[in-house]
């Protein structure tokens, strides 16, 4: 049983104060914000970092969510649709960071997105996010990406994201969002 | 005209809007899963209101958060606000959220109507 140790270390040595790893819906976001929002307020978080973590969090789990349920993915599968959602906190700043499976066919679009994004200033975000607000269809209900714009937005910092091979069809997509404690 | 009373949840606003006593008012949190199911009859009431409008109407926006999946129905309610002679937005934001006052801001941007700005 020293995987439990070694969980319990892992987690205390990358400062991680919430860990989240199964199936994601409407339900276990809400849970999830209640559990994060309690911790950043017994902490005593300044309520601008506050709200900042706060939203950073809603996009990224109602990203998996929406993820999750396209996939469908077939029964006997190795891939899991679990999905996994941390927050660490350190001196310095908080990271919001999300891992889970998508299509090998899509990771080229969303790198070229997420690197688009990383080009971008603040200015350059803000004129992306008109953009794409005036010009999305109702029905496409949460897509085009408004949600990594808006994590970009709020975190102020790069998007830090990675892939990782699972099998011939799947990746496991990382994505970091850090938000500064510190103002600038 | 019927009264529209939603009390709001740990996802949903509470929407509270009634022509006779004059209180147009979207206020809380905003995260639902499915944003355009839920502000289909807030854009439906408003559609019917147009018909039959106040001579001046003040829309409060007195929102703690809301998700990009509400933002772009917020943009919708705007939209459908705009038809409306009279209109006025009012766009309350806590004092020390920049974030809610440009997030206002650039609405008031996106739709010819007159913003009004106010802390709460």
């Amino acid at each position: 049983m020293n995987y439990i140790y070694d969980l319990h270390r892992t987690m205390m040595s990358q400062k991680l104060i919430l860990v989240y790893d199964g199936d994601f819906t409407q339900e276990t976001t809400k849970s999830i914000l209640a559990m994060a929002e309690r911790n950043l307020d017994s902490s005593g978080e300044e309520s601008g970092i506050k709200r900042k973590v706060f939203n950073v969090m809603v996009e990224a789990l109602q990203n998996i969510v929406k993820h999750s349920s396209e996939q469908g993915l077939t029964a006997g599968s190795l891939v899991s649709k679990s999905a996994i959602f941390m927050i660490s906190k350190d001196d310095k700043r908080y990271c919001v960071m999300t891992g889970n499976p998508i299509p090998k066919v899509h990771v080229a679009k969303l790198t070229s997105n997420l690197d688009d994004l990383n080009s971008k200033d603040k200015e350059g975000l803000k004129e992306m996010y008109k953009d794409i607000i005036k010009n999305t269809q109702i029905s496409e209900k949460g897509g085009a990406g408004l949600g990594f714009v808006d994590m970009a937005r709020k975190s102020g910092e790069k998007l830090e994201f990675s892939f990782h091979s699972m099998d011939g069809e799947y990746d496991f997509f990382c994505l970091k969002v850090n938000i500064l404690r510190e103002k600038e | 005209m019927d009264i529209l009373n939603l009390k709001g949840t740990e996802d949903t606003p509470t929407i509270l809007l009634d022509k006779k006593n004059g209180i147009f008012e979207i206020s809380g949190r905003s995260l639902p899963e499915d944003s355009a199911e839920f502000y289909k009859p807030v854009i439906e009431w408003i559609n019917a209101y147009s018909a039959e409008a106040n001579p001046t109407t003040e829309f409060a926006f007195k929102l703690e958060y809301f998700n990009t999946a509400s933002s772009k129905l917020i943009l919708d309610v705007l939209s459908a606000l705009e038809e409306i002679k009279g209109m006025k937005v009012v766009w309350y934001f806590h004092d020390d959220d920049e974030d809610m006052e440009e997030a206002g801001q650039e609405f008031s941007e996106l739709v010819e109507i007159p913003f009004e700005f106010k802390t709460y």
